[in-house]
């Protein structure tokens, strides 16, 4: 299964799955962030320890571990 | 009305009818900008989630109607995730208002509307407020207001509180809805949802049961699992047989979404709720740019390798500039309050009330005021950096490092607050959801130099450094201060905040253009609230310092060097007598008494006793610290034509080794007492008040000891 953070830069994926616990699910819906919902990479901060998102019209920071917890697929 | 009580005195008596709105939307959306431009009431208005912490009532009369718009805190979902979504949420569930304003970004309407669809199923009238239309317009996106409030069933207004446009319909809307009854809202669901919905609704129906909000609000919140919801009818007779059939729609919609979570499911039937509602109202004209202009900034500023430099060298340039204007007038302003104190004081017979008002509150006000302009710059910088949105590119940046330390890249934006003011500082640590991420940006955010220190740390860098160094060093002592709030973050971390790390999951709003009239204005209200505090506190402060260098009189004292000085025909003799006397009155007055007392405390330091007192004052507020060393080195300084001001006072009665210490410890201890009680406040109890005093008076005397010695041994 290929998650968010091993997408490279100005990547685009669908999101199939949030691995998150409850309360961090309902995080990441609340920003768009959910099944079906496409996925832009745009950026990576220094080491991948934090990347920026596009969902729908918004930029979306995530550190990778978060990132780690969505799994998505190429489109 | 619940708060007619509360209006009196507020209200003209005339009006009678009073609306409370609530103003709700997600964060960064222009609320704090609507409710400016709706009553011309000023609040802080800034490019970042956060900036409503706590929510803000504004009043203002329009036809007949008193209005009170209650602003609260930006939240993404109706969720109670944060502090300030807790806040939002109890307050639209428990509280008494007449209506809603939802606010929505017209430039980003699918992702506003998961809010918005989410308030439909309350029993309230709404009203939704499409903001900066104009931006959308130029982004070639055209909504069709009229179309979508009649397909939602909400009444949808343009407006955009940059040019002011709309407004005027938005209250007209209000009213209209005040005055009329409530509309039911349309919000429909998937067929097996609906299917469900219709069952539990006819269940209600056949059982008649009673509530204010309608049938299928009641259904559509049961199947979310709303907690209220449940309660409410939990107690209910019909209970018994509502049960199996929410337990069996339930699993009917888990089937349906593939999923084991409710929550989720619904919030899949949301988002094509609203994918359908903006594919129906919402045209975009205009090719969509591959990339906009944000993302092309983005990818300079954010850049993996260029991201950190840029920051460092934008902050270095704030400092400098803090410095370098800043000094230009104040040459003028100390001049100022010299000529202003001669010739106040030679209207005053009385030499004890001149000495007073000259050397107490002139000098003492005086030497606050003298650093209005860097006050000024250093403002204007934070406040640029918070209306751009260049604060969460730089939490973007810094998240992988400060996370090495144990903080949240979100501390950053209530840690660079704390460059201008603990106090909104400590407040806007709300947005760090966990209680321990918070406590742990709280006990440092004190290591971030405020606005309050920089006085002290210009007066000492321009004593000890030259002019063209001045603004390096104030660079430094900056980030020193930064880094050493850092190493405190980390042996808290490992120690009294221990635990699991929290998310990181933040919003990059799109860049604007900071608006001059707001820069200005908060800029304008925060160098009002330092002359205030200058005029008011300080004043008394510098008073209550003044009494204490001056009392008791020692009159025995003054008669021996009065007659000695009597005795002496030379000039230069009489002059260093009379020095002699006042360093002598001083030395025995109850300040002196004071600092003579906690002088072995600080001795070693390098501290002499004017210093103590001075760091002791300083815990009322650091602005106080200034002062006090202007009224103790103007009373004993030695009275030379050239060197009366108090830089000059500072370098030849102060060796370098102490100044270091000396600035060591302002960096450190705590910041003033306002900022104690809003500490207090946020951490939630007394104890973490006395731990943060503990914690950052070891730290400022360990710590200013190793400078102290270092220095010592370099020099």
């Amino acid at each position: 299964m290929k998650t968010l953070i091993e997408c490279k830069k100005a990547c685009r994926v669908k999101v199939l799955k949030l691995n998150a616990a409850t309360e961090l699910k309902q995080r990441l819906i609340s920003f768009g962030i959910m099944k079906g919902a496409e996925i832009e990479v745009l950026e990576h901060a220094p080491r991948k320890s934090t990347i920026e998102i596009k969902v729908g019209k918004m930029r979306i920071a995530l550190r990778a571990e978060e990132a780690k917890l969505i799994e998505v697929e190429k489109i | 009305m619940s708060n007619i009580e509360d209006m009196e005195g507020k209200a003209c008596p005339v009006i009678a009818n009073h609306i409370k709105v609530a103003l709700v939307g997600q964060p960064n959306v222009g609320k704090s900008m609507l409710i400016n431009s709706v009553s011309n009431a000023h609040l802080h208005v800034g490019n970042f989630s956060g900036v409503t912490v706590d929510k803000t009532e504004v009043l203002f009369d329009y036809k007949d109607y008193h209005f009170t718009v209650v602003d609260l805190p930006g939240t993404y979902a109706f969720t109670d995730y944060t502090i300030e979504e807790r806040v939002t949420h109890d307050y639209l569930c428990a509280e008494e208002y007449d209506i809603i304003i939802n606010v929505a970004d017209s430039t980003n309407l699918e992702k506003n509307l998961q809010l918005t669809s989410e308030l439909l199923t309350m029993n309230k009238k709404i009203v939704i407020a499409l903001n900066m239309s104009d931006e959308a317009q130029k982004e070639g996106i055209e909504i069709n207001a009229d179309y979508m409030s009649e397909l939602i069933g909400v009444d949808c207004v343009k407006v955009s509180a940059a040019t002011k446009s709309g407004i005027e319909e938005l209250i007209d809307a209000v009213l209209r809805n005040h005055e009329n009854e409530k509309e039911q809202a349309k919000l429909i669901f998937s067929e097996p949802v609906e299917e469900e919905i219709a069952q539990i609704v006819w269940y209600l129906d056949k059982h008649k049961y009673e509530a204010k909000n309608s049938h299928r609000n009641i259904a559509i919140n049961l199947l979310k699992n709303n907690k209220k919801t449940y309660t409410k009818l939990h107690d209910n007779p019909i209970w018994t047989e509502l049960q199996p059939i929410l337990v069996e729609a339930n699993k009917h919609i888990e089937l349906h979404h593939d999923s084991d979570d409710i929550k989720e499911a619904f919030a899949e039937e949301y988002a094509s709720f609203n994918r359908g509602v903006v594919t129906e109202v919402v045209k975009q004209k205009k090719e969509l740019e591959k990339k906009t202009l944000t993302e092309k900034i983005d990818n300079v500023l954010i850049h993996p390798f260029l991201g950190i430099p840029i920051f460092l060298f934008f902050m270095w340039g704030l400092f400098q500039l803090t410095f370098e204007i800043g000094a230009v007038p104040m040459d003028y302003i100390d001049a100022f309050f010299g000529w202003f104190g001669d010739v106040v004081g030679a209207t005053i017979p009385n030499e004890d009330v001149r000495s007073l008002v000259v050397d107490g509150i002139i000098a003492g006000v005086g030497a606050v005021i003298l650093f209005v302009p860097n006050i000024i710059i250093l403002f204007i910088g934070i406040a640029l950096l918070e209306s751009t949105g260049y604060m969460s590119r730089v939490a973007f940046l810094l998240d992988g490092f400060f996370h090495k330390f144990g903080l949240h890249g979100q501390s950053f934006i209530p840690l660079v607050t704390g460059f201008g003011c603990s106090i909104p500082a400590y407040m806007s640590a709300r947005i760090l959801k966990n209680d321990r991420d918070r406590l742990l940006t709280l006990f440092i955010i004190g290591f971030m130099s405020c606005g309050a220190r920089l006085p002290v740390y210009v007066l000492f860098a321009g004593a000890f450094f030259s002019p063209e160094m001045a603004g390096n060093v104030l660079f430094l002592i900056y980030i020193a201060g930064a880094l050493l709030g850092l190493i405190a973050a980390k042996i808290l971390k490992l120690t009294a905040f221990k635990g699991a790390d929290e998310p990181f999951v933040m919003e990059m709003p799109k860049y604007r253009l900071p608006s001059v009239k707001l820069v200005w204005h908060t800029v304008l209200t925060k160098t009002t609230m330092y002359i205030k505090k200058a005029g008011t506190f300080i004043a008394a402060a510098s008073m209550l310092i003044w009494f204490l260098s001056n009392y008791p009189h020692n009159i025995a004292l003054e008669e021996e060097y009065g007659m000695k000085i009597e005795k002496t025909i030379d000039e230069k003799e009489k002059r260093d007598l009379q020095n002699q006397l006042s360093t002598a009155l001083l030395e025995q007055s109850y300040l002196g008494t004071i600092g003579k007392f906690s002088e072995p405390i600080f001795a070693p330091l390098g501290f002499d006793w004017k210093m103590s007192v001075a760091l002791q004052t300083g815990l009322a507020a650091k602005e106080v610290v200034v002062s006090t060393l202007g009224v103790l080195y103007a009373l004993g300084e030695d009275v030379d034509e050239e060197s009366n001001t108090l830089i000059n006072a500072i370098s030849k009665n102060i060796s370098f080794p102490s100044a270091i210490a000396f600035i060591v410890v302002i960096m450190i201890y705590l910041p003033c007492l306002a900022a104690s009680i809003v500490f207090t406040r946020e951490a939630g109890s007394i104890k973490y008040f006395f731990y943060l005093l503990f914690f950052t008076s070891v730290a400022a005397y360990v710590m200013a000891f190793i400078a102290y010695n270092i220095t010592k041994m370099i020099v």
